[in-house]
């Protein structure tokens, strides 16, 4: 029996789960994928909002701005990577240059620190790649950006490693209130018991929220598509630079990310199948199309990888975040700014819980700490050679592209929360993700997690499920 | 830059360039010489191209890629060049400080009076070829696969669509049939194969597989394993022709859409570019702008036979050598300039009055041409040729007397068609 399940292993879940071993709830983290971290939270914008998006009131609004404030000592605490790369908002005519002015009293209504307008003189002293048509900009000098997918690996590793337990590949189909606990089924016959249940599953937490006859919201699943760019391209622009919100929607960014490459998108298409994940050459082709109009330059022959993203949209327009019925929580509808209120969230769990009769008490034994997953190209030379000396497997370079040593991939495949497929190790350690995409290297890496993980090397998948790397041996 | 050790000359790179150039400097008198492989073995990509066809020139006989890598290991073990396996360069700098990692000595430097770059290429992967769809598992790069059927004696897929029709993408055609997989169709963007003309002929047509030129793969399909592709024709302006999409169901996708040389070590020691080749700018002794640097095989122009990339290592292993006793020959510069229709040049200079190789490729498929030196309006050179492809290197010998002829300082190759 545990106190609370979690479902869902996004960056809400994971967050909310750290901060309930926190306070010494034990906790079970429901996952139907075959890793954490596969819906939303695998591919988005990856920004730290500054704050002066959301209405005045909101819950989007209060929980951005705190959560803008705590995201760097979280990162910190988790050792991922975090940096405060200040935001602009570009505008292109007189009509944008209104709009950024409302966007910077509403940020100042909110609570976001350091908001200007910016002219364009101005804007070129600290980007000099800004398009040619831009007039002015909203410079939010909070705003950041973060790995999303490192974030919430980071998360569940240290819940775990305070004592929460992962199930993966559990497809939650049905929740059962049997008097003071509720009985968690999926239909191949798991089952977990716990007295709470949060409900963070992103995209399906309406069908979650169903299954206690909560029908109160819907969620409908927003496709945006992007382009990744070689490392090459990370100094086009040194601030994220967003689109000013105009009726024609909020537009696409142009983002270094914290990995040193430039990120650009979303689209924002409304979708049927949640879990339709493709890209369209009109979807790409919009893109490099807004994007060459905010930044001059963009290297698009430089680009290495396209992908999609979806978002969960909620019917209210705001998050879902309330208690259904006693000892059910709802946290839904965390579309953007969702990656940058998450600490928040998990904080406001906390509140809510304790507001509704929970006793919580910080645990004097949590270990806020994690060591960072990908670090030792970063260390000096003798750090290195310390490392080296007593694990050799340290100097040798599975990934040359992102220089990802063996040392590392095998600390990735044994630390929690373990990568079961290529994927998983890729997002662990970087290795694959470079400009020759694991050309070189996958072989090497499916022999390490078939030998990690005991398994033959034909069932080592991409990405769990059927996505078989090889199908057979030769001269078969 | 602080070292912990010193060498006459560092090669980065044990595959075929790499132990071509260090024989060639030993021979001219270098005896320190230190090359450093990142694999666990000597002979770079060749030790995966286990089909025929290689050491026609050098040889005179017809070697698989194992075999002919082999008789460049043996010459320099017979030689006793040191070298050092899984050895990963992590950074080169202009004053030729190279650094390195491995199990046995952690990170380390060595200071080198010479360094030639012989890291070979890489495959375009798909992300850079923007094809949309999903992202399941069974699309590779013709080179992961080969590296799976060929060294580790597994099959990445048995319903196989081939992207792009360069060399090795054809050689894995022939060599995914042969291992009982059926290939259904070689696509290609251009008009014109990017391979050599005898691979057409040896895997795709005597195994009946159909060459679609002027196709691309349009979508992906499949959200776990590849279920299939849509292909689809493109007009003169490579833009798809909507009406002619077409499903073609398969579990294997292979890409085949061109090499990249491996330059990040010598962008980062700050060395300039060639935006065509994507290799250094170099001048006759394959010496790049950066003294005593040299590069030579697939990482300073990709190259279609190794026998040529043998050659063009000779020619840097001997000049390093040179460099390094301090012998210097050099009285002119001449540059060498292209039309478009001829792409590229190797050398892009020549710094040296002796007969030089200069080796090029052309950017679409010419007939009845005729190729043309000129140094200002006056003709240097000329020569009509039959045929000419953008998948064959093709070469020209200028002599000392034909460049002592020189004036401008620039010559320029070009092509004139329809003759």
């Amino acid at each position: 029996m545990f106190d609370i399940a979690v479902i869902g292993a996004g960056v809400v879940g994971a967050l909310v789960a750290r901060e309930l071993t926190r306070f010494g709830m034990k906790v079970v983290i429901l996952e139907r994928g075959s890793d954490v971290a596969l819906g939303a939270t695998r591919a988005n914008s990856a920004i730290v909002h500054a704050g002066f998006d959301a209405k005045e009131g909101t819950l989007k609004a209060r929980l951005n701005v705190r959560g803008s404030k705590i995201m760097e000592s979280v990162c910190q605490n988790l050792g991922v990577k975090y940096k405060r790369n200040g935001s602009l908002v570009v505008g292109f005519n007189d009509e944008d240059r209104k709009t950024l002015e409302q966007l910077l009293i509403r940020g100042k209504n909110n609570g976001v620190e350091g908001l200007s307008i910016l002219e364009r003189d101005e804007i070129l002293k600290i980007e000099k790649n800004i398009g040619d048509g831009v007039i002015c900009a909203l410079h939010a000098p909070s705003g950041a950006i973060v790995c999303p997918y490192e974030l919430c690996m980071a998360a569940v590793g240290n819940a775990m490693d305070n004592g929460a337990e992962l199930i993966l590949d559990f497809n939650v189909t049905a929740i059962e209130n049997v008097g003071d606990y509720y009985k968690i089924t999926s239909p191949d016959g798991k089952l977990a018991e716990a007295k709470y249940v949060v409900n963070c599953a992103g995209a399906y937490s309406d069908d979650i929220a169903r299954l206690v006859g909560d029908s109160s919201f819907s969620i409908r699943a927003r496709r945006g598509e992007y382009l990744l760019l070689d490392r090459e391209c990370g100094d086009t622009v040194s601030h994220t630079i967003f689109r000013c919100p105009s009726k024609m929607g909020k537009g696409v960014l142009v983002s270094p990310t914290v990995d040193g490459n430039l990120l650009v998108g979303p689209t924002a298409e409304d979708i049927d199948d949640k879990s339709d994940t493709k890209t369209t050459p009109e979807g790409l082709d919009k893109v490099r199309a807004l994007a060459q109009e905010q930044v001059s330059g963009i290297a698009f022959n430089k680009v290495i990888t396209s992908f999609s993203g979806l978002r969960s949209t909620g019917s209210t327009g705001d998050f879902i975040i309330n208690l259904p019925q006693p000892r059910f929580l709802n946290i839904a509808g965390i579309e953007s700014p969702g990656l940058s209120s998450a600490p928040a969230i998990a904080e406001y769990v906390i509140m809510m819980l304790r507001e509704s009769g929970v006793f919580l008490f910080k645990r004097e034994d949590f270990n806020p700490y994690r060591r960072p997953m990908h670090y030792f190209s970063t260390l000096s030379k003798q750090e290195k050679n310390e490392i080296i000396k007593e694990r050799p497997e340290y100097a040798h370079v599975i990934c040359r592209c992102e220089m990802v040593t063996e040392g590392e991939i095998l600390d990735a495949i044994r630390t929690n929360p373990r990568p079961n497929d290529l994927d998983g190790v890729k997002r662990r350690t970087r290795a694959t993700m470079g400009r020759c995409q694991g050309g070189f290297c996958s072989p090497y890496i499916v022999e390490l997690l078939s030998r990690e993980l005991g398994i033959d090397y034909l069932e080592v998948t991409k990405s769990g499920g059927k996505s078989y790397i090889n199908v057979g041996k030769t001269k078969e | 830059m602080n070292y912990d050790r010193k060498a006459d000359l560092v090669i980065i790179g044990g595959g075929p360039a790499g132990m071509a150039a260090a024989l060639a400097a030993r021979e001219a008198g270098i005896n320190d010489i230190l090359i450093l492989e990142r694999d666990n073995e000597l002979g770079g990509i060749l030790r995966q191209c286990i089909h025929g066809g290689f050491g026609l020139h050098t040889f005179g006989e017809e070697l698989t890629g194992p075999e002919y890598a082999y008789r460049y290991e043996k010459r320099v073990k017979e030689e006793n060049i040191p070298y050092m396996l899984n050895t990963m360069v992590t950074e080169l700098t202009p004053d030729r400080c190279v650094t390195a990692m491995n199990e046995k000595l952690g990170v380390f430097t060595v200071k080198a009076e010479a360094v030639i770059l012989a890291m070979g290429c890489r495959e375009r992967p798909k992300g850079a070829l923007g094809i949309s769809g999903t992202r399941p598992s069974g699309i590779y790069t013709a080179g992961t696969a080969q590296k799976f059927v060929n060294m580790k004696g597994y099959m990445p897929g048995r319903e196989v669509v081939i992207l792009g029709s360069g060399d090795i993408g054809l050689i894995m055609a022939r060599r995914m049939t042969l291992e009982g997989a059926k290939v259904h169709a070689v696509c290609e963007l251009m008009p014109y194969s990017g391979g050599l003309a005898r691979n057409i002929e040896q895997c795709l047509n005597d195994y009946g597989i159909p060459l679609k030129l002027s196709h691309t793969v349009a979508e992906i399909h499949g959200k776990e394993r590849l279920e299939g592709v849509t292909i689809v024709k493109v007009d003169e302006n490579r833009r798809p022709i909507p009406e002619t999409r077409e499903y073609v169901k398969c579990d294997t996708l292979l890409l085949s859409c061109g090499l990249i040389p491996e330059n990040e070590l010598t962008k980062g020691a700050g060395i300039s570019l060639d935006r065509v080749t994507g290799g250094a700018v170099v001048n006759g002794k394959r010496e790049t702008e950066c003294e005593g640097i040299f590069a030579c095989g697939n990482v300073l122009h990709v190259h279609d036979l190794v026998d040529f990339v043998s050659d063009e290592a000779v020619i840097a292993g001997r000049s390093a050598a040179e460099y390094i006793k301090g012998k210097s020959n050099e009285k002119i510069k001449i540059k060498l300039q292209t039309d478009g229709k001829i792409r590229y040049t190797v050398p892009q200079i020549i710094t040296e009055l002796s007969d030089t190789t200069v080796y090029f490729r052309v950017s679409d498929v010419y007939k009845n041409a005729e190729i043309l030196i000129e140094d200002g309006e006056e003709k240097l050179y000329s020569k009509k040729t039959l045929k000419l492809a953008p998948g064959e290197m093709e070469s020209i010998k200028l002599t000392a007397n034909m460049l002592s002829r020189v004036k401008s300082g620039e010559i320029k190759f070009s092509l004139k068609t329809g003759v």
